[in-house]
């Protein structure tokens, strides 16, 4: 053991610029993927050309990860003195001038009609950060930032005090319990892996997955993007605890803002000694290098993610064999998740009984026992407030969705929030007090999953969003297996003429069937849980199957063989809007009277009805 | 035919290292805008797989494509935040307007139209990216202008 890996970090932080400035006022504009999609890099310029013209020069400038509000993005924060920021919504480039108007007490923030909150906000109140400590507060291509925010501190506190397996019954105490769907315990993952590598002598490897092909659910790009040094502190601690002296890092190619991001991070860690050879001083080395998905699905399985690492296509194999005993290349492999890893530093700087005390049950003896600390989940669809939440595990799905989320827009009803990814499923209005963590929603017949939540409204048809998750899955079976391969192409014919008008009585049964065929008897979770969108919304909406099917309507106005669109004469004021935007040249009607929509012609599109600004287009 | 040093660079750019051969086939990707098959064989000579197993990645993995794709790329982001916001209707607008199907090239190489899962910006759905630009909260009456803006671009 050493006792010097804390006195070197500190020595690293005096010499490193930190973020806790002096200046009385510091600007920052949050540059997360989505920020920069709704114009952030144009603010940013905008805000730079406007301080470099004097006056406010006294205001440092920043830039950081996303704020978690992405509906409202572009954002940028204020923060005077130290003080909690206040958190500027929709600020494009066109605004920034008011902006500084009301930075430099000029003008009040209505009056610009700029919309200001602050962490008092409710979207932000009933949030508990764990993971996103750090969110839009440090520059995530900076180690300096990172370091004067107590970065690697959880690593050196370790490297000094702690040996591999104190470190292992830390996380284990903790409850920490994977994050990226399974929800298998942390600590007992990398004991087992532990046990395997001495019977078997193998060299045990960890992989942090940042593949994240959930639809919906964005949280470990958002980690990646904002603090990719706490996952490669993560990783780093697992390592030392497992006995490993190398990590790998499987991410999406469709997130080149967080792998540059990432790269940048691992090669600042490399140059201060936080990675590669004796870390701190100590006899401790640990390298990481990068692996690129090329976007398969399936690749979330942890033996199919192995294969591909290794240049092979990305097919999983039967589990008899766990890969934490033989994995990538035939070594005892820890596959941990981009938010689980970034939890386990804060573990360990804050302790194993503080993150227990987050969350339900009581897992000081056994992390099975309940769901401790928080989770991020991405809050999307119909929802006012669209972004990343964390919570504490247990508060209920209303919290989330009407508190934190602000309700749905539009003045529509909720109707349902799908959770879980493709092997997830939905859930009614009945089931809003459910408390959320790993076994309640699965219970429920959905699943906690990655995190993504997907709120919708009462115009999204449920036997369509059915048949988008297996036809997502259709895609994306690798087609190893006969039970997967065939039976998800069977429920989508069932689906298909379900949604064409041609549904038969007895189909409904036969979905059920297939489903219960396919989890008993499918190789990997993909197929096992497939039928989940499809079983959970029949559970659930019956009656929507039925109408389709006995009545031949979609009540929600979706399915376009079963519904009509109409044009209400009294609403219409003859605009002839709809008229020149039809692509179908089906609506005919003269200037100043009511239209009329020629339904031989219509594709069905619903172009009428959104560009109409008189509600005169109705679904029959 | 292609120039061939270019794939020698990517795959000396990875050390020749089989377990890099996606990474490789990204590049060229990237490179040609799709897997030359004269690209596929250099790779599998170099790094000693069998030239099989690159064409089973070639063909399983979404990032590949084996016909070259047009200048610029259009991803039609399909994860479930953009199809409950509206998704669908957006790709038959861009169907509509280029007269290519999902999947398909313009005949002048201009534009490919594909359908992604799920770029990872759900807070700003429906989400489009024609090129490296990612365009938020896309209504299917903005795509006839979008397009046009893009050709005369």
């Amino acid at each position: 053991m050493n006792t010097n890996a804390i006195d070197r970090l500190k020595t690293l932080l005096e010499s490193s610029a930190g973020y806790a400035s002096d200046t009385a006022v510091s600007l920052t504009v949050h540059l997360g993927t989505c920020g920069i999609a709704a114009g952030a890099g144009k603010t940013l310029e905008a805000v730079k050309t406007y301080h470099t013209s004097g006056s406010v020069q006294s205001i440092e400038l920043k830039s950081s990860g996303c704020a978690g509000l992405c509906s409202y993005e572009p954002m940028v924060s204020v923060s005077r003195n130290g003080e909690q920021p206040v958190m500027y919504l929709n600020v494009t480039e066109d605004k920034v001038n008011d902006l500084f108007d009301c930075i430099r007490g000029l003008r009040t923030a209505e009056e610009c009609h700029l919309q200001a909150i602050t962490h008092d906000d409710p979207f932000y109140f009933k949030q508990q950060t764990v993971v996103f400590t750090n969110r839009g507060l440090i520059d995530p291509e900076s180690l300096d930032d990172a370091l004067a925010s107590g970065a690697y501190e959880g690593l050196a506190s370790i490297l000094d005090d702690m040996d591999p397996a104190e470190v292992i019954t830390e996380i284990t105490k903790s409850g920490l319990r994977g994050r990226g769907g399974g929800g298998f315990p942390a600590g007992v993952k990398w004991s087992s892996c532990v046990s395997a590598s001495e019977r078997t002598g193998g060299i045990p490897v960890i992989v942090c997955n940042a593949d994240e092909g959930d639809p919906g659910a964005y949280m470990d790009r958002s980690i990646l993007e904002s603090d990719p040094h706490s996952i490669i502190e993560g990783m780093a601690i697992g390592a030392y605890a497992i006995g490993a002296d190398e990590g790998y890092i499987y991410i999406r190619k469709e997130y080149p803002l967080a792998m540059e991001i990432l790269e940048k991070a691992i090669q600042q860690a490399l140059e201060r000694n936080l990675l590669g050879k004796a870390i701190l001083g100590t006899d401790f080395s640990f390298d990481i290098v990068i692996h690129r998905g090329a976007g398969a699905f399936v690749c979330g399985d942890s033996s199919a993610l192995m294969t591909s690492m290794s240049g092979m296509p990305g097919e999983p194999r039967a589990k008899y064999i766990h890969t934490v005993e033989s994995g990538y290349k035939g070594r005892p492999t820890v596959l941990n998740n981009v938010e689980t890893l970034a939890n386990v530093p804060r573990i360990i700087t804050r302790g194993a009984e503080w993150f227990a005390s987050i969350g339900t049950g009581d897992v000081s003896e056994n992390p099975w026992n309940g769901s401790s600390g928080t989770k991020v989940f991405s809050l999307v669809g119909d929802i006012r407030n669209a972004g990343l939440v964390e919570i504490p595990m247990g508060i209920t799905l209303r919290e989330i969705i009407f508190d934190i989320g602000g309700g749905i827009p539009d003045e529509k009803e909720f109707k349902a929030v799908q959770t879980g990814g493709p092997s997830g499923g939905v859930l009614p209005a009945e089931k809003l007090d459910l408390a959320v963590d790993f076994d309640t929603l699965t219970e429920a017949g959905s699943m906690m999953g990655s995190g993504g939540m997907i709120v919708m409204d009462d115009e999204t048809c449920m036997v369509q969003i059915a048949r988008y998750f297996i036809d997502f899955l259709q895609d994306e079976s690798c087609g190893k297996c006969t039970p997967c391969r065939e039976g998800l192409v069977a429920i989508r014919l069932i689906l298909d003429r379900i949604i064409e008008g041609d549904g038969k009585d007895g189909d409904i049964e036969l979905l059920e069937e297939y489903g219960r065929i396919m989890n008993e008897s499918s190789l990997c979770a993909l197929g096992q849980t497939a039928a989940n969108p499809v079983l959970s919304t029949i559970r659930y909406f019956r009656d929507e199957y039925e109408t389709h099917i006995r009545d031949r309507k979609c009540k929600a106005g979706k399915c376009k063989a079963l519904i009509e669109y109409n044009i209400i004469a009294d609403n219409c004021t003859g605009c002839t809007l709809c008229a020149k935007n039809c692509p179908a040249d089906a609506i005919e009607g003269i200037l100043k009277e009511p239209h009329v929509i020629d339904q031989e012609k219509c594709i069905r599109c619903g172009m009428c009805r959104e560009v109409c600004n008189f509600n005169a287009v109705e679904v029959l | 035919m292609i120039d061939l040093k270019q794939v020698d660079a990517i795959i000396e750019k990875w050390n020749t290292d089989p377990d890099f051969v996606i990474e490789m086939m990204q590049d060229v990707q990237d490179e040609f805008r799709y897997i030359p098959k004269e690209a596929l064989e250099r790779i599998a000579d170099r790094t000693d797989k069998p030239r099989g197993k690159l064409f089973h990645i070639a063909t399983f993995y979404n990032a590949f494509s084996l016909e070259p794709r047009g200048i610029k790329e259009i991803q039609v982001c399909m994860g479930t935040a953009c199809y409950v916001k509206g998704a669908p209707e957006i790709l038959a607008a861009l169907e509509r307007e280029l007269g290519i199907r999902s999947g398909e090239t313009t005949p002048d190489g201009k534009f490919s139209l594909l359908e992604v899962r799920c770029l990872g910006c759900c807070g700003i759905a429906p989400v489009i990216t024609i090129g490296n630009e990612v365009i938020a909260e896309v209504r299917p009456s903005q795509v006839s202008n979008l397009i046009s803006s893009y050709c005369k671009s």
